[in-house]
């Protein structure tokens, strides 16, 4: 079978429309949304603060804790039973994986930095969005990085290899692949990789040097945010 | 909070003012945005000063309850999100969630907002059922306030997904509104010392003696919920009563009919 068109009109390696906001929730330390087509993340930063229950603690630098949730009205289909699951537990797991390379916490022993992720409104892509305003918020809050971190799911839909899949590319009736990237910009490594679905091995390193080229645009995207935010008016 | 600050905010009531300059009955500046998730049936979001909540509507269909066997339901859900104040942590609802979810239950279900009636499809089988979940972005105080409109414009906008008779598709909106009787508003009244307040902030919020939730519909009284760790007297629930009242219209005005 061969993928001929997207379903939305878009360019094979063209992402939804993108929209960033930094300082969005007044009480947190730092918060950030990104928006991705009909995917919306909202990530609230605190700390560091410190780090209870006390075992929890680690005396050589500050814990890096993350908590994914989709907001029970958010989903494509059903309402989303309040609370974590175990989908959104590996999410959380693997977003602190993302995450971690790029901070310094070891100026903060006994210390938590928790990111809270949010969506209120999803269509496909939802660990990338909130990666992508994680990472945002975690630079509003000042936690000392050597870079940012942006996601994006690339992968197959039959013949084509694509960016930024939706909702509808990923419940494709064929052969598909969604495969979420996180790509530190500045060194082009990656620090989150998953895959559902099958590739060659060749497809693949194609499409994660799509996904590096797409993580350079993002990252412009959310530096240009995170300016604004500090803008003179 | 402590008796020095409990003090501060008393100093200034004393004067006819709040710490933020508003008057005793000033609500900060009120804003409804409707559907704002493509994912739900229905949403909202509201913003009261820095307080923004969200709720939003999931429609499913259900057995009746047997003590209703031709109205459809409703249930109520309110989750105080940890991103949206450093003092909330993840977990199961605490009793300050479950008050909140319970008290604007209370005023929608009791005012009968909903038409569960006409959410009925086949008697003591299938009917519809109304989820509504309220979630906080951050909390500058008055969620009370806040959930329960959130919760109301959040009703007015949702649209029935498309049911075949066995299955629903929730991709596809109809343009069918959900049936709504009426509209009820609810406005929390807070005593610190011999003052009252409306919209408290955190501040006032920590400072409270008494605080009154009152649902009102129409020129009746539809749902009360009392909390703080002080008493009232019947000429202080009086009082509180006389201020829901008349600040319910200039809510009112602004979540429409």
């Amino acid at each position: 079978m061969s993928y001929k068109k997207r379903n939305d009109g878009r360019d094979f390696n063209e992402t939804r429309p993108i929209e960033a906001k930094v300082g969005v929730i007044k009480r947190a330390d730092g918060s950030a949304m990104f928006r991705i087509g009909n995917t919306v993340a909202y990530v609230a930063v605190y700390g560091p603060r410190e780090l209870y229950p006390k075992f929890l603690q680690n005396p050589e630098k500050g814990v890096l804790r993350v908590n994914y949730n989709m907001m029970p009205f958010s989903g494509s289909g059903e309402r989303v039973r309040p609370g974590p699951s175990r989908r959104s537990k590996e999410i959380s797991y693997v977003t602190e994986k993302a995450l971690l390379p790029v901070l310094n916490l070891a100026e903060w022993p006994n210390a938590v930095v928790d990111v809270f992720i949010e969506l209120p409104q999803t269509d496909a892509g939802t660990r990338c969005a909130g990666i992508c305003a994680a990472s945002m918020a975690l630079a509003d809050a000042g936690i000392e990085m050597k870079d940012m971190v942006a996601a994006i799911s690339v992968g197959r839909v039959d013949d084509k290899l694509v960016v930024d899949l939706n909702y509808e590319e990923e419940a494709y009736d064929g052969e598909v692949a969604d495969i979420p990237v996180a790509v530190i910009p500045s060194t082009g490594e990656v620090s989150l990789l998953q895959m559902d679905g099958e590739i060659s091995k060749e497809d693949l390193m194609k499409v994660l040097e799509l996904a590096k080229e797409t993580a350079v645009k993002i990252n412009e995207i959310q530096k240009e945010a995170l300016k604004k935010k500090f803008e003179v008016q | 909070m402590t008796y020095e600050n409990k003090q501060n905010v008393l100093k200034y009531l004393k004067e006819g003012i709040r710490l933020d300059g508003r008057k005793l009955e000033e609500y900060r500046a009120v804003e409804v945005e409707s559907d704002i998730s493509k994912s739900a049936e229905g949403s909202a979001r509201v913003k009261i000063g820095d307080t923004e909540v969200l709720a939003g509507i999931k429609l499913a269909i259900d057995k009746p309850y047997p003590d209703t066997p031709e109205e459809g339901t409703m249930m109520i859900g309110a989750e105080l999100l940890p991103l949206s104040n450093p003092e909330f942590e993840s977990g199961p609802p605490n009793i300050q969630a479950v008050e909140l979810a319970r008290v604007v239950d209370r005023g929608i279900r009791e005012s009968k907002a909903i038409n569960t009636k006409k959410l009925l499809i086949e008697k003591g089988e299938k009917a519809w059922t109304v989820m509504i979940d309220i979630v906080t972005l951050n909390d500058a105080g008055n969620l009370f306030d806040a959930a329960a409109l959130a919760s109301l414009a959040a009703l007015k906008n949702t649209k029935f997904p498309e049911y075949d008779g066995t299955k629903i598709d929730y991709k596809k909106r109809t343009d069918k509104d959900l049936p709504i009787n009426k509209l009820p508003i609810s406005v929390t009244v807070l005593k610190i010392g011999d003052f009252f307040i409306v919209d408290p902030n955190s501040e006032e919020e920590k400072a409270v003696d008494a605080r009154l939730t009152v649902a009102i519909s129409g020129d009746k009284i539809c749902a009360l919920q009392k909390g703080g760790d002080m008493p009232v007297t019947t000429e202080d629930i009086k009082k509180m009563i006389d201020i829901a009242f008349d600040k319910s219209k200039e809510l009112k005005k602004i979540i429409g009919e």
